[in-house]
């Protein structure tokens, strides 16, 4: 099977279902780049050049370049969703939500529930997340706990190309509002990748690892940290299962439940900021169904509750690191 | 534009019809039977029915909090309308939506809505959705003073030109945002705020059911005929407070009794043609009276509408899994 980037998977997804629904379009600013400009023609192709060729291929009428105006064409696309069409709003950094979360929580969000199940809105808002490019505070965030807090949004954090490429699928099908989580730095990872089209439903957890000893829950970047740790542990005689919820928003909470209920230890390991985030929840979760099962505490692995910092011995302090996750299992084996 | 008597009496009739739903949502509310915020559009009603007899089934439009009179001209369900205002699971929505949140997609009503500036990014949407589906509908944005000082809004008016969009914003400027005057909020003209995006704009006055349609036929041709958006200043009148329940102490001493009296688009319209000709007052009365009848109906099977069961909670949001 052919090796494709995390880029490529998402780039092979969105051209695929824009040959097969013309229904769907794709927005956002400079997502081909270049319009009204002297210079070339699909100059960017999206930020980091993920939706590179896809103007060429569909033309200007369904790649629509917008200005820089977050409300008005995330707004634009949760109208065009609840009236035909299936865009895909390309939103460059999660950081920039705060310029038009109205739009997505109040509207988009609201709409099946609050006009009683009579709308659909069919949207896709991709968005860049997470530290480690050196971005700093306003260009790093992982927010995506902001997001599944809100009912009637559906999270997805991709960790690997192939997931990428189903779920990116799974979302341009579905018919609620889907917040579709990119981590800037999975896009030159490479996977095997089908060529052809495929959809992995939205809140089945994938299993990366698999052992008795202890359970590790990881999202987005942070899975291939917990993959790292438990081959190491592995050398030692510790045996982890390492869960990708995949989507925390519907969470496959049932595949969490049973493997704590196997292990009795659990380590939950998110990029995320500690209060109020995807590990407190995944934490709680299983305090509150799993608790006569645990063997030890549960362990969070987090950032600390700051700002992501710019310099790089900064960042680096400030993001969850192989090693952490090692000690915090080493922790509750003890 | 030349309106035949038929289309006449329908605006009448719709007028009528967002007058006696409002005056008595008004009176439902005060007895107590209404739970939560309303917002009223009495005083209002040349808006919405003079731009709204210019649009078709494929036309969209986004409403405000203020947005009875929207879905009744858009031609939403009355009495679903009104058992929605009361909670009841016969509602528009199920009971789930209430006063701020009524919609109805098939009829191409996209919700009243509880934000300030919410529905201008969204009629972008909808009239993109046109523009790329070729359906020749149009998408019309009712907004109030207050919300023209949203972001939201002029970031969609900048979105609508660049876009080319079948787009038109019907600024409702009754005034007051909320309790503060519009003379004192907007800075600038409205119409000028518009021309400064390279859309053309129109003010109209509110009482003149008219003007108003005549103002929106124009639009509206412009918008299916790939011309782009437009932009409509409605300067009209509320006659209720901001919700029910305010006691509208920033207005003026006897303000809303001069302008009911010398301000009243239904009776600037009645005058308009019975001394015209065109339509007879005893033609006039008889659809008042049916209008009266057919709220009091809406009003009755509301209340007497069961309330939604409680398994509905949970019902309407991931229905897909």
């Amino acid at each position: 099977m052919a090796k494709k980037s995390f880029r490529q998977a998402i780039n092979e997804a969105l051209t695929q279902e824009m040959r097969r629904d013309p229904r769907v379009v794709l927005m956002g600013e400079d997502v081909a780049g270049g319009l009204g400009s002297p210079g070339e023609d699909d100059a960017w192709g999206g930020p980091m050049g993920v939706t590179k060729g896809l103007m060429p291929e569909f033309g200007r009428e369904r790649v629509l370049d917008t200005p820089i105006t977050e409300s008005g064409f995330i707004g634009a696309a949760i109208g065009a969703a609840a009236t035909g069409l299936r865009p895909v709003a390309d939103l460059m950094f999660v950081d920039f939500m705060g310029v038009c979360f109205d739009q997505i929580f109040n509207q988009a969000a609201k709409f099946r529930y609050m006009f009683g199940g009579k709308a659909v809105t069919p949207v896709v808002i991709r968005t860049m997340f997470g530290a480690g490019f050196r971005a700093a505070s306003q260009h790093s965030q992982c927010l995506y706990p902001l997001f599944t807090h809100i009912p009637g949004l559906k999270v997805v954090i991709p960790s690997s190309a192939y997931d990428a490429k189903g779920l990116m699928i799974q979302a341009i099908r579905d018919d609620d509002p889907v917040i579709f989580f990119e981590h800037k730095m999975l896009y030159d990872d490479m996977d095997e990748v089908p060529d052809e089209p495929y959809a992995i439903p939205f809140g089945e957890a994938n299993l990366t690892r698999e052992g008795d000893d202890v359970t590790v829950v990881a999202l987005g970047r942070m899975v291939k940290l917990a993959n790292e740790a438990a081959d190491a542990l592995r050398r030692d005689g510790v045996a982890c299962t390492v869960i990708d919820p995949r989507t925390t928003s519907p969470m496959d909470t049932d595949s969490i439940l049973e493997s704590v209920g196997e292990t009795g230890r659990l380590v939950v390991v998110d990029e995320a900021h500690p209060r109020c985030g995807m590990a407190a929840d995944v934490a709680a979760l299983v305090a509150q169904e799993a608790f006569r099962a645990l063997k030890a505490p549960v362990r969070m692995v987090t950032p600390p509750h700051v700002p992501v910092p710019f310099s790089p011995a900064l960042e680096d302090a400030y993001l969850p690191t192989a090693a952490r996750i090692v000690e915090a299992v080493r922790g509750v084996m003890a | 534009m030349q309106l035949n008597r038929e289309q006449l009496l329908a605006a009448w009739r719709m007028m009528g019809t967002i007058r006696a739903f409002e005056d008595r949502v008004h009176a439902e509310f005060a007895a107590g039977g209404i739970p939560g915020f309303v917002h009223l559009y009495a005083g209002e009603e040349a808006s919405a029915v003079g731009v709204c007899m210019n649009l078709d089934h494929r036309d969209k439009i986004a409403s405000t909090h203020r947005g009875h009179g929207h879905c009744i001209a858009k031609g939403c369900d009355v009495p679903g309308m009104m058992a929605e205002i009361f909670g009841r699971a016969s509602g528009l929505c199920g009971g789930k939506g209430g006063s701020m949140h009524i919609a109805d997609l098939e009829k191409g009503m996209m919700g009243a809505n509880g934000i300030v500036g919410g529905g201008p990014p969204l009629i972008c949407g909808a009239a993109l959705t046109a523009k790329t589906l070729k359906t020749g509908g149009v998408a019309v944005a009712f907004i109030g003073d207050g919300a023209s000082n949203q972001g939201t809004t002029m970031e969609s008016y900048n979105l609508a030109k660049a876009w080319m969009l079948p787009a038109i914003f019907v600024i409702e400027d009754n005034g007051y945002a909320e309790s503060t005057a519009s003379n004192w909020s907007v800075s600038g003209s409205q119409i000028k705020r518009a021309e400064g995006f390279g859309i053309p704009a129109v003010q109209v006055d509110g009482i003149d059911f008219f003007a108003i349609h005549d103002a929106a036929a124009e639009a509206v041709e412009r918008a299916r005929g790939g011309g782009g958006p437009s932009l409509i200043h409605v300067k009209l009148n509320r006659y209720h407070g901001h919700f029910e329940g305010d006691a509208q102490t920033y207005r003026a001493p006897g303000e809303i009794e001069r302008l009911r009296r010398e301000r009243d688009p239904l009776a600037h319209f009645r005058r308009r043609v019975t001394e015209a000709g065109l339509l007879e007052a005893s033609q006039l009365d008889a659809i008042e009276a049916e209008v009266a009848t057919a709220i009091e109906t809406a009003v009755a099977a509301a209340k007497s509408a069961p309330m939604p069961p409680p398994p509905n909670l949970l019902t309407d949001v991931y229905v897909s899994y």
